[in-house]
């Protein structure tokens, strides 16, 4: 848990990120500032193209050379380096054996070509001093650790013999084998069935409680994050707009957007009195043309003429500790059941 | 709020009084192989499923991915035929009408896909898409035609200019805003939603679900809505019918649902979606392996691989759809 003394594995600190269009240089995230503990699950939520992938691919230096800028003062400290200017070198040995990334489509991450085994027995051999049985050994406990049943038969088949579920397990064995200090977890569960995610969702606790590695989920579902986060992390439109502990976050959003988004999901078990949900009107400003105040004034209830002119800090304001980039922060308790303020 | 009850009479009676009715459809689908060619196997995507939606009702279906929801709506309006059984809609039958006295009754039947990128044709403008399929049922005159889409764009909330404009100019929300607009072309009575927001953003999605809620009253429309996410099942539907491996499991309404579902598969999708309150965390429920193929389904219930409550008897029969209290229907040994 994060509320201890505890030196943060990873700081980001001021992160931008570009990226060179045709349309000219778009700052899909910028000033991105936050820690990740040990230990703790943070998540990263927010709709398409708020830049919470960008955010963690950034982390992992994934993104394309050719048209992507990550702006030189930008900082993301972990273990004495800077992996925003790390050499690529440097990079290699953080990558997939300090911090491990799984990401939403399961099949297209895999190699379809080669077996289970060979994957995993491939980042064993780049981040291991294992011989070769040891790696074998190593692969198959690997598996059977994240429940794979019959692990010395899935070892020898291929991606497309296994199910969406198990290719996600095989995803979080190859993440995992060399036991990182850090789990990013891209949508991991967007694309399974509910049961299934409930399978993953099980397994990634587990596996955090066993191996103490600390979690970078992304997600767009709020389900998702009250169920296994600490602490999240709200994006839009390419900035942090509040960052809470996830009891905070959901019985007490301050930001609008916060706010209005718990309030637009159906409600477990729950009809509205005229069955209509809440809504957010319009949709997210496109990243070329940004309003020069807050980026969510023009979809904002309480819009005032200080938000169209000035865009807000991420900053704590008076009645909390926590940071919110708003002028005028909410601060009501929200019924989770209803959905409404009291 | 509810509409009434799926009463489960004797069939030719329910099939009077529903508006659309299902009488034991099924759905192989044939798998090919070897040098001839011939019929190897069979997919079954849809065994004996039957159900009544009266008029103005909402019946959710949900289940996992290949449970054969999306097949079933399919067939339901005929974009597949079924393998098996009969579809009515408001007493006659429209399986095994043919080509042209279908035209008639496509009119009064109509689907929204999930995904509104590749359900919009790309090279027409918002309103050459519409004007093909109301020119095509001669919905109104040509000289109407004009303030007919100008209503339509409006009806489902986008700007008069949006008609000019190809889909790819359009958001996420706001092409299934258009596939909503072509469905609702033609003033169709019965309306697939095959999983309409499961591809939009949440603040999107709670926009495109008002919309669809009023215009279902607005227009008395009757709707089949196939969704994966319980939530919004019971938000939207007035009746659930929870479906695993191409049959039925159980059927409740859906402010029933959450307390009084009893099906053991319907108790696990429930209890496998995270909650809602951090505060409240509980495990969630956990089933092990995965969905059986569909290609040779086990004897018996498709569920009792996964099930917690499995006894001998559900590996080799399938339980019947027993009837209960309030509509509830529930297929289960264990709960027999």
């Amino acid at each position: 848990m994060s509320e201890t003394t505890q030196q943060p594995i990873l700081r980001v600190r001021g992160l931008k990120t570009s990226f060179r269009t045709d349309r000219g240089t778009v700052t899909a995230v910028d000033d991105v500032n936050f820690d990740v503990f040990p230990g703790e699950t943070i998540g990263i939520v927010g709709e398409s193209g708020c830049g919470k992938t960008v955010t963690s691919k950034t982390i992992m230096r994934l993104l394309p050379e050719r048209n992507s800028i990550i702006d030189p003062s930008s900082e993301i400290l972990f273990d004495n380096l800077n992996l925003a200017t790390a050499p690529e070198t440097e990079m290699r040995k953080v990558r997939g054996d300090r911090i491990a990334m799984i990401f939403q489509e399961p099949m297209t991450s895999l190699n379809p070509v080669f077996t289970i085994g060979w994957q995993l027995d491939e980042a064993l051999k780049y981040h291991t001093k294992l011989d070769k049985k040891g790696r074998r050994d190593r692969a198959v406990e690997m598996l059977r650790l994240v429940e794979i049943p019959n692990p010395e038969q899935r070892y020898k088949e291929y991606p497309h013999q296994l199910s969406g579920g198990m290719r996600q397990r095989v995803m979080i064995a190859i993440a995992l084998c060399c036991e990182p200090d850090i789990l990013i977890a891209d949508e991991p569960t967007t694309a399974l069935d509910v049961t299934i995610q409930a399978q993953i969702l099980a397994l990634m606790a587990d596996l955090k409680e066993r191996l103490g590695t600390s979690i970078l989920l992304i997600t767009h579902d709020l389900g998702v994050v009250a169920q296994v986060c600490d602490r999240v992390i709200v994006m839009y439109a390419g900035r942090i707009i509040e960052q809470a502990p996830v009891s905070d976050l959901f019985k007490r959003p301050q930001h609008p957007y916060t706010k209005a988004l718990l309030e637009s999901i159906p409600k477990a078990g729950k009809r509205s009195e005229d069955g209509r949900l809440p809504t957010i009107k319009g949709i997210v400003p496109s990243l070329f043309e940004l309003p020069k105040g807050c980026r969510f004034q023009d979809r904002c209830p309480f819009k005032e003429q200080k938000c169209v002119d000035i865009e807000p800090d991420l900053t704590a304001h008076a009645f909390d500790d926590r940071p919110v980039r708003c002028h005028f922060p909410r601060n009501q308790e929200v019924d989770l059941t209803t959905g409404a303020t009291g | 709020m509810t509409a009434p009850a799926t009463q489960e009479l004797n069939s030719t009676e329910t099939a009077e009084k529903a508006f659309v009715h299902a009488e034991g459809i099924h759905k192989r689908f044939p798998v090919h192989g070897g040098i001839l060619n011939r019929v190897v196997a069979n997919v079954h995507a849809v065994t004996d499923v039957s159900f009544s939606i009266a008029r103005g009702e909402t019946l959710g279906v949900v289940g996992e991915s290949g449970c054969g929801k999306s097949t079933l709506g399919k067939m339901v309006i005929r974009l597949l035929e079924p393998t098996e059984g009969k579809v009515y809609l408001e007493g006659s039958e429209i399986t095994g009408l043919d080509h042209k006295q279908m035209m008639s009754v496509r009119r009064r039947m109509q689907i929204i896909f999930q995904d509104p990128y590749s359900s919009l044709n790309p090279r027409l403008t918002v309103r050459g898409l519409l004007k093909e399929a109301i020119a095509f049922h001669n919905v109104v005159t040509p000289d109407k035609m004009e303030s007919y889409i100008d209503e339509l764009i409006a009806t489902v909330g986008m700007r008069p200019e949006s008609k000019d404009k190809f889909p790819h100019e359009f958001s996420g929300g706001q092409r299934q805003r258009l596939g909503i607009a072509r469905a609702l072309a033609l003033k169709p009575e019965f309306i697939v939603a095959d999983e309409p927001v499961s591809a939009l953003d949440v603040s999107i999605q709670a926009q495109v679900l008002n919309l669809m809620k009023d215009l279902k009253e607005q227009l008395g429309l009757t709707m089949m809505f196939i969704s994966h996410d319980l939530k919004v099942v019971e938000h939207f539907c007035d009746n659930v019918m929870v479906m695993y491996l191409g049959r039925v499991m159980e059927k409740i309404q859906s402010d029933r649902l959450r307390e009084q579902a009893e099906h053991p598969y319907t108790r696990a999708l429930l209890g496998s979606n995270p909650i809602d309150d951090p505060d409240e965390r509980r495990p969630l429920t956990v089933l092990q392996g995965d969905v059986p193929s569909p290609l040779n389904p086990p004897p018996g219930c498709p569920f009792a691989g996964r099930c917690p409550e499995v006894q001998d008897r559900c590996r080799t029969e399938m339980p019947p759809l027993e009837m209960r209290v309030n509509g509830q229907a529930v297929a289960c040994w264990a709960r027999m």
